[in-house]
């Protein structure tokens, strides 16, 4: 319902019960604000905001004001001025004249706003308040005597964050914020307290005194160290990324993003880069050019295609790659005759894979995880693999107090409401199948003969039952499957059974898959039983087949081996590619990676390449570089198109990534990014039982060579385990 | 060091069924209602101050964030964070005691006990801190001992209080 109001003489409908500050936001019209943040709850402690209202006999926080109708009110009149004067020189008296070493300086709102309501001089003349500095960890640096007492980070950790680390100690002149027993900041969203800081109280710890805010160029760019695809800014000055803030997108990231996205680009000018290609003759690395480099490589590879065969070439990328780059990638392995193409690298079960869909994702946006009522979490330790889509699991349990279910191996902390927990150190599939066993029974469906002897020997509790009830209300309910199912050597027999859940629950279900771009993998066809946009192709070997025989050459793109492919260390793996030819294409290399590589090609990090990245609901987003590639180091696609000319593919000759981008987008056409997912269409009999075995999926801040070489990430608490 | 010994980490049962009483005048799941008198208790049963243990304990007893607790107990006069005498003397300087010479009941405080506001005797018997108003403005100065309070204070009232705390 709306309601007629006026603001500043201007007549207006707003809907009722809206606060005054969002209307006046959508409006354009300023309203100083300190405390108030449009994804936090409204505390109107700073009083900043304060406007005249008709009748009111005193000024009113806007921020806490509902719209009511008839209601009149003056953001500018003298009144409201006076006000805010007021409360600016309150909120200055305590506040240090320290902006030109303060790195907030020139984006902090108490600078600007001070600029506006502030008077040139104080009448204060007293001692000034100062507090002790406090240790947050690697990545807030605190200056707390700047602190207004906004609350923010306070509400941040409650609402947001789901661990409250921060409060408000002390009282009066002695209230500090803090954390009042010296502790550092653990959650994996701790970052974001330093963009909603409105002044330099936190700050970003490894970003401290290298830039002023007005100095840098700001640039749109994608997170790329999972699937959710947040958005942020990358800040740079003299052709260097000096930081990386959060952009908004109220459909993926609100306004958030994860430690790990944040503070990432540390890993970018670690030392293990290259920037010259190498070639091993002779048991020696000798630097080349770059002529010579991919001449070699062309003939390595033709040799090995031409005298063993097609199928003796394979290509492993990386599933933080670009769309382009996948493409590029098996359009090359594929114009050879070789289907061995993968991205997979966390996976050892693929049986079943041709009953995939499109992409494994989501079927809604990230947005709407929020708006489920129930979830059922399979084999995923949310948090710590997609901060950000935990966050909005956990926005579900606060605004629909959804009922969440955890399937797991062991017990994980979560930072919001668990309605059940199953956690069986032997396997998840038990309890999934008691899941599957309850809706059996109680809705009599008739299932085959395999899966009705499967789910025989499920023991059902009150648990299960109740975890079924709450997927099957009328209301909208979820199947996830994570990144730790993934990993298991079930995986497909889990996908089965979860799609069963899901479709007799009437959920959704969605698969969150491994590294940043991997939707865009199955795309593009950087998976050995398709081609681009789910063209049926021969089947190649998986990213595990390739290692169980001896093959000529691999071609692997920005991945290392022994850290990032399961089962990747082991010896064997490791003779394969010794034996081989091995190219890499990569950004840092190892002096593990030189003992098994023959040819080395310096890639341009993803920063300094154009490229597009899909997230895990189907969301394109392009990317420009963003800075430009490092000494002779390469864009990836730009690597690939030269290969493909070199050894003869058709239809390589690409000016821009665009084109690249184009072309699949043509072959995509209008076929449909969220088709749903049924594993049940794949006989289950097919699917034996195996052993599980078990991985230990990587930890939060070891996804990806970039991420591993962010020091300051590595001495958090999470990094550290 | 003897304070260190003194530190007491956990709710003992008899202070933990009293908590009980207290959450249960409140409705389920409003539990932390009740952490103002679940640290008067734990507070009381570490000799009058609170360590970050019991603050921790009294968090977890009412499954509440640490931090919460923090908040509680440090913004609250009457929760102390030191170790403090056996009786705490709690002077009232506020606005009506003040016009009603609580100056002078302080002076003949400190004089008499050779100490300062904030402060302990050696023999740990007395700590004298200085207090907001205790809402016995009819009766000023005045001070409170544990659960009394003292009112219409005079230096020789003052004498005959002390004496009775040997």
């Amino acid at each position: 319902m709306n309601v007629n109001i006026e603001i500043n003489g201007k007549e207006l409908q707003a809907e009722n019960g809206k606060m005054l500050i969002e209307v006046t936001d959508e409006l354009g019209i300023t309203v100083p604000r300190f405390c108030y943040h449009k994804n936090l709850s409204v505390s109107a402690n700073c009083r900043m905001c304060l406007v005249e209202v008709e009748k009111a006999p005193k000024p009113m926080p806007a921020c806490a004001t509902p719209v009511t109708e008839g209601m009149k009110v003056f953001t500018h009149s003298p009144k409201a001025l006076a006000a805010q004067k007021a409360v600016m020189e309150f909120l200055l008296i305590n506040h240090p004249l320290d902006c030109p070493v303060c790195d907030q300086g020139g984006e902090c709102d108490l600078q600007d706003f001070s600029i506006g309501y502030g008077e040139g001089k104080s009448q204060y003349v007293e001692a000034k308040r100062v507090i002790k500095d406090k240790d947050y960890g690697p990545l807030v640096a605190t200056e707390m005597t700047r602190c207004i007492h906004c609350t923010r980070c306070v509400r941040f950790g409650q609402e947001i964050a789901g661990i409250r680390e921060i409060g408000a100690t002390g009282r009066g002149e002695n209230m500090e914020i803090g954390t009042y027993i010296e502790k550092s900041i653990d959650s994996e969203l701790s970052g974001n307290i330093i963009d909603i800081c409105p002044v330099g109280a936190l700050t970003s710890k490894p970003f401290r005194f290298h830039a002023r805010a007005w100095e840098m160029q700001k640039h749109n760019g994608v997170a790329v160290h999972d699937c959710t695809g947040s958005n942020v800014e990358f800040h740079t000055l003299r052709g260097e990324i000096q930081r990386i803030i959060a952009r908004e997108n109220q459909d993926i990231n609100d306004s958030w993003i994860s430690d790990r996205d944040r503070y990432s680009y540390l890993g970018l000018n670690n030392e293990d880069r290259i920037f010259k290609p190498m070639i091993k003759k002779s048991g020696n690395w000798e630097t080349v050019d770059w002529e010579e480099a991919l001449n070699f490589t062309a003939e390595v590879i033709k040799n090995g295609v031409g005298t063993i065969g097609p199928d003796s070439l394979a290509t492993l990328v990386s599933p933080n790659a670009t769309l382009e780059e996948f493409y590029l990638a098996q359009k090359v392995t594929r114009g050879l005759g070789s289907h061995n193409i993968d991205h997979r690298l966390q996976q050892v079960d693929f049986r079943a894979q041709e009953s995939d869909p499109l992409y494994p994702g989501l079927k809604m946006s990230v947005k709407q995880i929020s708006e489920q009522n129930a979830i059922l979490l399979i084999g995923s330790n949310i948090r710590k693999e997609q901060p950000i889509i935990a966050h909005q699991v956990r926005q579900a349990t606060i605004i629909n107090n959804a009922k969440i279910s955890l399937v797991n191996t062991q017990h994980y902390e979560m930072n919001f409401n668990v309605s059940a927990e199953f956690a069986d150190d032997a396997n998840i599939l038990n309890n999934l199948l008691a899941l599957a066993k309850v809706l059996v029974q109680k809705d009599k469906i008739d299932v085959d003969k395999a899966f009705s002897k499967l789910i025989s020997s499920a023991k059902v509790t009150d648990n299960h039952e109740q975890t079924i009830a709450e997927l099957k209300t009328d209301e909208d309910s979820l199947v996830i499957v994570g990144n730790t199912a993934q990993t298991m050597s079930n995986y497909s027999q889990i996908k089965i059974i979860a799609s069963f859940i899901a479709t007799n629950t009437n959920s959704q279900l969605a698969i969150l898959t491994h590294g940043g771009n991997s939707a865009s993998a199955y795309i593009a066809g950087a998976v050995p039983h398709r081609g681009p946009c789910n063209q049926v192709e021969e089947n190649g070997l998986t990213a595990q087949e390739m290692f169980n025989k001896d093959l000529t050459t691999y071609i692997i793109q920005n991945i290392e081996i022994e850290k990032d492919l399961i089962g990747g260390d082991s010896e064997e793996v490791i003779n394969h590619l010794t034996k081989a030819n091995t190219i890499l294409i990569s950004s840092f290399v190892t002096d593990k990676m030189k003992e098994y590589a023959t040819i080395i090609l310096p890639a341009a990090i993803y920063t300094e390449s154009s490229g597009t990245y899909i997230n895990v609901s189907g969301t394109h987003q392009s990317m420009n570089a963003i800075t430009e590639a490092k000494a002779d180091s390469k864009p990836v696609w730009k690597i690939w198109r030269v290969l493909g000319n070199l050894l003869n593919i058709n239809n390589m000759d690409y000016m821009s990534s665009e084109e690249v981008k184009d072309e699949v987008l043509d072959i995509l056409g209008d076929k449909d990014m969220q088709s749903s997912i049924n594993w049940m269409d794949f006989e289950l009999d097919q699917v034996s039982n195996r052993a599980e075995y078990k991985v230990k999926p990587l930890g939060i801040y070891a996804v990806d060579s970039i991420v591993r070489r962010a020091d300051a990430l590595q001495r958090t608490a999470d990094g550290q385990q | 060091m003897a304070e260190e010994n003194l530190k007491i980490a956990s709710l003992n049962d008899k202070v933990k069924a009293e908590i009980d009483t207290w959450v249960a005048k409140y409705p389920e799941g409003k539990q932390s209602s009740a952490v103002m008198f679940a640290l008067k208790l734990a507070q009381d049963q570490n000799g009058g101050w609170l360590t970050t243990e019991l603050m921790d304990a009294v968090a977890d007893y009412l499954s509440m964030d640490k931090i919460a607790v923090y908040e509680v107990a440090s913004f609250y006069s009457m929760y102390e964070h030191k170790p403090v005498g056996k009786h705490k003397i709690c002077v009232c300087t506020n606005i009506s005691c003040m016009v009603c010479g609580s100056a002078k009941i302080v002076k003949h405080l400190e004089e008499k006990l050779s100490i300062k506001m904030g402060e302990t005797t050696e023999d740990k018997n007395i700590t004298l801190k200085e207090v907001e108003c205790l809402g016995a403005c009819v009766n000023a100065p005045m001070l409170q001992i544990g659960e009394n309070y003292y009112e219409n204070l005079t230096p020789e009232k003052i004498d005959e209080i002390l004496d009775g705390l040997k």
